[in-house]
C-alpha cells in the first residue's frame, strides 16, 4: 500500500459500466514523514475520503479485494483514512 | 504495452522446462516517434515476428498468459506486429 | 488508474489471437494539470475513446481481460473512462 493525499475529482460520464456510482480521487503520492511526491494516480474510493485528507491506496490485484471492487476495472483503491502516522526519529518522526 | 524494435535473439541451452521450444528475442523499447526508450530487455515471442521489425509487448505475469495453458516463465511477451501507427492530430 | 491522452491509433495485422478486434490505442500518461509524464503506451479501450480524449487507464492485466472481454488475455494495460473533468482542491 502506498501514503496518499487526496488532492482532487475525476468526472468520467463515459465509462466502463462496472465503475458506475464509483467516487474517482486524484491522489497524490506522500511519504511517510509527509512530504509530497511527484507521482499521482486515480483510485475508487468507498470510504468517503475528502480533498486534503492522507489515505490508505492498495494497488495491483490486491485493489479488487477492497469490500466493492471485486470483479471491476480496478488497479487503485483507497483502503483507509489515516488518522496518525508514528514514525521513529531517524526515519523523521 | 509499449512499443519496441526487435534487434536480437537470444539461445540458450540450458534453461527452465517452461522456455523449451520458446523463441527469445532481444528487443529495445521505443517512443511512437522510434526514438530508443530506456534499456533493452528479453521478451518471448507469442506472435512470430522476426528481428528489425517494429512490435508491442505486454510486461509483467500477463506476458505468460499468451501461452496458456503452458505455464511459461515470462515477464515480457511480444503480442504484436505494427502495421502502422496513426497519430493524426497529436 | 493513471489519467493520460489518447495520441494515437495502432494498426497490427499479426497479434496474438486473443487480441483479434479489440481497439488499441496510443496514450501518453499526464499528470492532474495534463503535463506529459513519461513515454506513451498502448492500451486496449473499452469506452470508444477518441484522440485527443482525456483517459483513465488501468494497468493491470485481469483488468485489461474484463476489459477485453477475453479472459486471460495478454493485455496489462485498458482504457476505462473518458475524462470529463478533473477537479483540483
Amino acid at each position: 500500500m502506498i501514503l496518499g493525499r487526496v488532492a482532487g475529482t475525476v468526472v468520467a460520464t463515459q465509462k466502463d459500466e462496472r465503475l458506475e456510482g464509483f467516487k474517482l480521487l486524484i491522489v497524490q503520492a506522500v511519504e511517510p514523514d509527509g512530504r509530497l511526491k511527484d507521482s499521482f494516480l486515480v483510485a475508487v474510493d468507498t470510504m468517503g475520503a475528502g480533498n486534503g485528507e492522507l489515505v490508505l491506496v492498495v494497488s495491483g490485484s490486491s485493489a479488487r479485494m477492497v469490500e466493492g471492487c471485486s470483479d471491476r476495472p480496478v488497479d487503485a483503491a483507497i483502503a483507509g483514512i489515516v488518522d496518525d502516522i508514528d514514525l521513529l526519529p531517524s526515519e523523521g518522526g | 504495452m509499449l512499443l519496441a524494435k526487435v534487434v536480437g535473439t537470444v539461445v540458450a541451452t540450458v534453461k527452465d522446462p517452461g522456455l523449451l521450444g520458446q523463441k527469445l528475442l532481444v528487443i529495445q523499447p521505443l517512443t511512437p516517434s522510434g526514438e530508443p526508450n530506456g534499456s533493452r530487455l528479453v521478451a518471448l515471442d507469442a506472435v512470430g515476428v522476426g528481428v528489425s521489425e517494429r512490435v508491442f509487448y505486454v510486461r509483467g505475469k500477463e506476458a505468460s498468459f499468451s501461452f496458456l495453458p503452458d505455464h511459461v516463465p515470462a515477464d515480457a511477451g511480444i503480442v504484436g506486429k505494427v502495421d502502422s501507427i496513426d497519430e493524426g492530430r497529436s | 488508474m493513471i489519467l493520460g491522452r489518447v495520441t494515437g491509433s495502432v494498426v497490427a495485422t499479426a497479434k496474438h489471437y486473443k487480441l483479434e478486434g479489440c481497439k488499441l490505442l496510443l496514450v501518453q500518461p499526464i499528470g492532474p494539470q495534463g503535463d506529459a509524464r513519461g513515454v506513451p503506451m498502448l492500451a486496449v479501450d473499452g469506452v470508444d475513446a477518441g484522440e485527443g480524449d482525456r483517459v483513465l487507464v488501468v494497468q493491470e492485466g485481469k483488468c485489461a481481460s474484463m476489459v477485453s472481454g477475453r479472459a486471460d488475455s495478454p493485455l496489462d494495460a485498458a482504457i476505462v473512462a473518458v475524462v470529463d473533468a478533473v477537479e483540483l482542491e
